[in-house]
């Protein structure tokens, strides 16, 4: 069966060598045929890469040691849903994921947008086939995972922290968005290379922008959960430089979201755009040579490797191929339309571009630090949290008012009289927020203050946004409120969905505040019967409990919780012992308040034979939010996704108009 | 054996084009020329122009933009507006334009 799998990249290999050599040389003479031979090679590379992928899932179900990678990442005793999320949980299984989803996205890409856009596809086929050829290259010559090797009688297992559910999901999100984000590169640069600057090629792309931005961030968030209930330290972002990797990227994908509006609505900053679409692409690859080069200790990050060199290469090449195209097109992307106010929606979504751009060099700064000072000096000097604290709380803080001021600004300019009309409710039920906060003792974090009080004011005004809108569709003549409120979003998809995703920055903002700046930790050694006592909570510990499944020893401390005299039950925490693997992992205990958002947080730091065990235990309020946002975040995405059917038609007749829907 | 198979049936579908024309009455691929995408152009900055005055008509219903600001910003966009249609209609009898009446705005309505 290796042979099958390394046949078929080897498959895969050709044909997106022929995609990127056909392509080229169809879009340069104009061959019609030559053209669509390229992109249904693309969809061949999908194909193959699709059977290599079942052969490597097979032999992992199978459990076929005589796979080197198979043998590597897992073991008999390993349960199912881990055994098929090791085909991403090592080096080569997860290249090949990521194959796999690059030439499907780029077989879709080309496919959805070839009827209106045709002339424009042409140049984007052997630009997604270039970056195709790279990922195949790096599966077939450099990390393959169909080496092959004596079979041994059991695999070397999972790591344990890698055992979890949230591993099913984290890491092919990640992908999705790191991939995801290859279509808006691909269709930037395939506009630049064939002259076509116009519009189409961020309507092509901004669906796929925001699926990728979207995964990206569910994805990050779900890791976020897994560090938090899985690794055992009481937090959920520990700054570390494979969590940045992801995050980066993210942002000048948010940064682009929110000035390809501006594009749309002003034709202006069409230089911007490209370049973020072009940093946002580099810094996916850049996120993923950190991840998989070694050169960074994270608990995220896969083994040292030969692929760092490769990876590095690639970018170089990509930085320098993007800004010389973009240099030699500059011409045609000269605006003409320019800034009238500083006091404008284009305005302050600049401000926003600005602030999330200096938000993401600041960590990318913080995260190569290290990397160039151990080059320089010797040395690696890691930039600590309250580097990144500072930044965040400098551009973050900024970013989450303009949250709520940009929406609310008319395009063009504003004045300031009609500003403080608009404004004075949120900002009157900011300020009471904030002075309700402060009576109640918020005031022992500034930061945390300023977040809450900025998150009300923001809130305020994706509610008045929403009730104003509603009001005017049933003063249009909807029959009903709810249907009112139905028609509001479905008129306005892409707005609409945007405040649903801004409530859940809130949400986020309120969570991280108020788990990270009012929080409580205390820490005890107990024996049987003794308690800690940590804020409101009491926590009593009774026993020790040992008990064995198919592939650890599980230890547990039991501990029942009162808080404020109420019995609340009992909470467990402790270690598991990996037979297999020969390591132990920390099993935190979590009691939730679905009321207030709160946890009650416990490690089992240390359980010693005479059963005596150290306690660290967190009160986190609020942190639950920060879980919540997610789901609000992926219902304003899938909101804003919709397909909008007066956008389509209006592209058909555009397209139509031109000829371009013409001919095959 | 498989590999030969998925090697063949690739191959095949990357030579489909070639197979289901082989001698096609033309294999030029459609370029717009200049005329085509002044008109493409025009067409973008109608569909802008609309779309602008739409969300400040819908703004201004709603309140979010204010009498004084819409006052200031509604005349200039119905001039961009009536500047792009105009565009599309002088372009109606050159060569590029397909169908009449083109230039007719599509989604014009403010609610």
């Amino acid at each position: 069966m290796s042979e099958l799998g390394r046949a078929a990249l080897l498959v895969t290999l050709g044909l997106s060598v022929y995609a990127l050599v056909a392509g080229v040389a169809a879009a340069r003479l104009g061959r019609r045929r030559l053209a669509l031979s390229a992109q249904n090679a693309l969809l061949a590379a999908f194909v193959s890469t699709a059977v290599a992928s079942a052969v490597l899932l097979a032999a992992l179900l199978r459990h076929d040691f005589s796979f080197t990678y198979v043998a590597r990442t897992t073991s008999e005793e390993l349960p199912t849903a881990y055994t098929i999320s090791a085909f991403w949980g090592g080096q080569e299984g997860s290249l090949l994921l990521w194959l796999l989803v690059l030439t499907g996205f780029g077989a879709a890409a080309v496919r959805l947008n070839r009827s209106w856009a045709r002339d424009l596809v042409v140049w984007v086929v052997p630009v997604f086939a270039a970056v195709t050829v790279f990922f195949a290259f790096l599966v077939v010559a450099v990390a393959s995972p169909f080496a092959t090797q004596p079979a041994p009688p059991d695999g070397a297992g999972m790591t344990p922290s890698l055992q979890n559910p949230y591993m099913l999901a984290h890491p092919p999100l990640l992908y999705l968005g790191y991939v995801g984000l290859t279509v808006p590169f691909a269709f930037a640069l395939g506009a630049l290379l064939s002259g076509r600057t116009d519009e189409r090629w961020l309507v092509a792309t901004r669906r796929w922008t925001l699926v990728a931005w979207t995964a990206l961030g569910v994805g990050q968030l779900l890791g976020a959960h897994w560090a938090y209930v899985e690794v055992g330290w009481g937090g959920y972002y520990a700054w570390d430089p494979v969590e940045n990797a992801a995050l980066m990227p993210w942002l000048a994908a948010t940064a682009f979201l929110h000035s390809v509006m501006i594009q749309e609505k002003r034709g202006m900053l069409r230089i911007w755009n490209v370049l973020l679409v072009f940093l946002a692409f580099s810094l996916s690859l850049f996120g993923t040579f950190l991840t998989r080069s070694g050169v960074v200790n994270s608990i995220h990050a896969f083994t040292q490797s030969s692929i760092g060199p490769w990876f590095l290469a690639f970018i170089a090449v990509t930085v320098a191929v993007s800004v010389a195209v973009l240099l030699r097109r500059l011409p045609l992307l000269r605006s003409r339309a320019r800034l009238e106010s500083p006091l404008s929606r284009e305005a302050a979504f600049l401000y926003n571009n600005l602030l999330l751009l200096a938000l993401c060099l600041a960590i990318l700064w913080g995260v190569v630090y290290p990397l160039l000072s151990e080059a320089v000096r010797g040395e690696a000097v890691v930039l600590g949290r309250s580097y990144y604290d500072f930044f965040l709380r400098a551009f973050g803080l900024p970013l989450l008012l303009l949250m709520g001021i940009g929406p609310l600004i008319a395009w063009r300019r504003a004045s300031l009289a009609s500003l403080a009309t608009t404004f004075r409710w949120p900002t009157a039920f900011a300020l009471a927020t904030g002075a309700v906060l402060l009576a109640l003792g918020a005031g022992s974090s500034l930061p945390g203050l300023v977040a809450y009080t900025f998150s009300a004011f923001v809130a305020a005004t994706i509610v008045l946004e929403f009730a104003r809108g509603t009001a005017a569709r049933k003063a249009l003549g909807a029959t009903s409120w709810p249907g009112a409120f139905f028609s509001l979003i479905a008129r306005n998809r892409r707005r609409y969905g945007g405040y649903v995703v801004h409530a859940a920055i809130v949400l986020l903002a309120v969570g991280i505040a108020g788990s990270s700046a009012f929080d409580s930790v205390g820490e005890a050694t107990l024996r049987p019967g003794e308690t800690l006592e940590v804020g409101r909570y009491a926590l009593t510990y009774r026993s020790l409990d040992e008990r064995q499944t198919a592939n650890a020893t599980e230890l547990r401390a039991l501990l029942s919780v009162r808080r404020g005299g109420r019995d609340l039950g009992t909470l467990e925490a402790g270690k598991n012992a990996y037979t297999v693997e020969q390591q132990v992992s920390n099993e935190v205990g979590i009691r939730s308040d679905r009321l207030t958002g709160e946890d009650l947080f416990v490690i089992a730091e240390q359980i010693d034979p005479d059963g005596t065990v150290s306690f660290r235990v967190f009160v986190k309020p609020l942190v639950n939010l920060i879980w919540l946002a997610g789901l609000v975040f992926v219902l304003g995405s899938l909101i804003a996704l919709w397909p909008d059917a007066r956008e389509q038609r209006r592209l058909a007749e555009r397209a139509t108009s031109l000829g371009l829907t013409t001919s095959r | 054996m498989l590999a030969a198979l998925l090697a063949a049936a690739c191959v095949l579908l990357v030579a489909l084009p070639f197979l289901k024309e082989p001698s096609p009455a033309s294999d030029s691929l459609h370029e717009l020329d200049e005329a085509e995408r002044r008109r493409l152009e025009r067409l973008e900055a109608r569909d802008r122009a609309l779309a602008a005055l739409k969300e400040l008509e819908f703004d201004h219903r709603t309140g979010t933009i204010s009498d004084e600001d819409y006052r200031t910003l509604v005349g200039p966009l119905r001039r961009e507006v009536a500047a792009a249609l105009q565009a599309l209609e002088a372009d109606a009898g050159s060569p590029a334009d397909g169908t009449a009446g083109e230039g007719r705005p599509s989604g014009g309505r403010t609610s």
